[in-house]
This record gives C-alpha cells, sequence and structure tokens, in this order.
C-alpha cells in the first residue's frame, strides 16, 4: 500500500501535459531532421526518432489510465520498426552499390 | 526528486536529438540517437514500464543501432557529405518542424487530460501482465508479426541476391 500511494504522489509531481509536450518536441525534432538531412542514414535517423516520441507518448498514456494495451501496441511498434530498419538499410546498400552514394538528391530519376 | 530526474531526462533527449539532426557526421548522429534512446529508457522506468525499458535498450540500442553503425562502417561514410543543401531549404525545414511544433503545442496547451490515476496499477508494466496482454487479446497480431519479420528477412536476402547476379 505504501508503495502505491509512493508511486502516486510521484506521478503527480509530473502532469501527464509535459509528456505529451516533450512527444511533440521530439517529434518535430525528428520531422525536421527529416526535411533538413540529405545523407539517407540521417533521414532514417530522424523516422526512428519519430516513432520513439510515439512510443513514449503511447507508454505514459497507458501508465495515466491504467491500460496495459496500449503498452502491447507500444510492443508492435517496436517489432515494425525493427522490420523497417533491416529492409531499409538493405535498400540503402543496394542503392549504394548502383549510384555510389546516400544523398537523396542523386535518386532523382523520377522526378517531375 | 522525481520531477527533477524527469526535466533532466527529457533535456537531455532533445538536446541530444537537436544535436543528432544537425550533426555533419552521420557516426556521431548515430551515437547521439544512442543517447536519446538512453534516456527514453530512463523515462520508461520513471513511468514503471520496466519491460518495455528493457525491450526498448535491447531493441534500438542493440539491434537497430548496431545495424547503423555497421551500415555507416560497412559503405565507409564516417566522412560527412560536403555539398551542402541550401541556406533557404534549410530555413524553410527548420520553419516547418517549429511551426508544427507551435500549433501542436497551442492545440494541446488548454487541453484537460483528466485528474491524475486515482488508483495505480503497479504491475501493468511487469512482464507477467504484458504477456497475458499480448498472448490473449493481442495473439494474432503476435502471430502476424512473425511472419513480418520472416517476409523481411526474404526481401533483405533477395536484396542481397539481386545484386551480386547483377555483378
Amino acid at each position: 500500500m505504501n508503495d502505491v500511494t509512493q508511486l502516486q504522489d510521484q506521478l503527480r509531481l509530473v502532469p501527464l501535459e509535459h509528456y505529451v509536450f516533450l512527444c511533440i518536441v521530439l517529434f518535430c525534432i525528428g520531422l525536421t531532421g527529416v526535411l533538413l538531412r540529405r545523407n539517407m542514414i540521417n533521414v532514417f535517423l530522424s523516422i526512428e526518432l519519430m516513432l520513439n516520441s510515439i512510443n513514449l507518448l503511447a507508454v505514459a498514456f497507458s501508465v495515466y489510465y491504467n491500460d496495459p494495451n496500449a503498452q502491447a501496441f507500444v510492443f508492435f511498434i517496436m517489432v515494425v520498426a525493427a522490420a523497417e530498419v533491416a529492409v531499409g538499410l538493405a535498400m540503402l546498400v543496394m542503392i549504394y552499390r548502383n549510384v555510389q552514394t546516400v544523398d537523396i538528391n542523386a535518386l532523382n530519376n523520377l522526378k517531375w | 526528486m522525481t520531477a527533477i530526474l524527469f526535466y533532466l531526462l527529457s533535456a537531455i533527449c532533445i538536446i541530444s536529438s537537436i544535436l543528432m539532426i544537425f550533426h555533419k557526421n552521420a557516426m556521431y548522429s548515430v551515437l547521439f540517437l544512442l543517447i536519446c534512446f538512453f534516456s527514453v529508457a530512463g523515462l520508461y522506468v520513471m513511468l514503471n514500464a520496466q519491460f518495455l525499458a528493457i525491450v526498448h535498450i535491447i531493441v534500438y540500442a542493440g539491434a537497430i543501432m548496431v545495424l547503423f553503425l555497421y551500415v555507416i562502417m560497412f559503405l565507409n561514410m564516417s566522412t560527412p557529405i560536403t555539398i551542402r543543401k541550401s541556406k533557404l531549404v534549410m530555413g524553410i525545414a527548420v520553419l516547418t518542424g517549429s511551426s508544427l511544433c507551435f500549433v501542436l503545442v497551442t492545440a494541446l496547451w488548454a487541453t484537460n487530460f483528466g485528474q491524475n490515476p486515482a488508483i495505480v496499477n503497479q504491475d501493468i508494466g511487469l512482464a507477467s501482465t504484458l504477456g497475458k496482454v499480448l498472448f490473449n487479446e493481442f495473439l494474432i497480431p503476435f502471430e502476424v508479426s512473425s511472419v513480418l519479420f520472416l517476409s523481411s528477412m526474404v526481401g533483405i536476402v533477395i536484396f542481397n541476391k539481386k545484386e551480386q547476379k547483377d555483378e
């Protein structure tokens, strides 16, 4: 019982809004990174950051609303992120072998 | 103490991610993102989600970041790309991100997310609770995700096979 009240006190010190604002800031930093960088590796890293901010938001809501389903969703997001990164990096290696660069501006064959 | 820890971890997270997107060298970007991931794992521990914190460190820091570092070393890309985007495009990118941040924060500023929990279930983040949820309600998605992994593995092998045939 003592532990439960202690945890409640700890949660009251940090309101849910602050987690929401932290996740918004992280997501927008990730979006800026996707738009800003030309290196394909950095674009992938920024996408990982955006996925991560969504995960953090889901976990915060799950804990504050007592719902373990959200944490199962976070688990699936991690699974999909791992598969996405593996496939994306394989594509990146293939692109590098073909055009000898990871600059996204070099891949403009489909432009216009 | 807990609040200070939260603000410290979120400051580390935000600063390292900003350094990540602005650093020229891809290798340092990966290492900054690693710092960001560890602080996010600390936030998971603070939220009493121990299982997800461990899984996060194992999957992100252990698997994904190592994959990134391996690809960077494999392609010998530690030298930065010297040609820059134009200042205009960079300014527009930063403006887009910051204006989206501004819009979301102002939209959610006055939102009432409800009172903090009256009853806190401490077991919510434990492996036993999540395992029960995962194998009762989410059994079919769990099995489908294994098929997803298999298909992504096959896709990667096919990518690299084709490449060898062309050579």
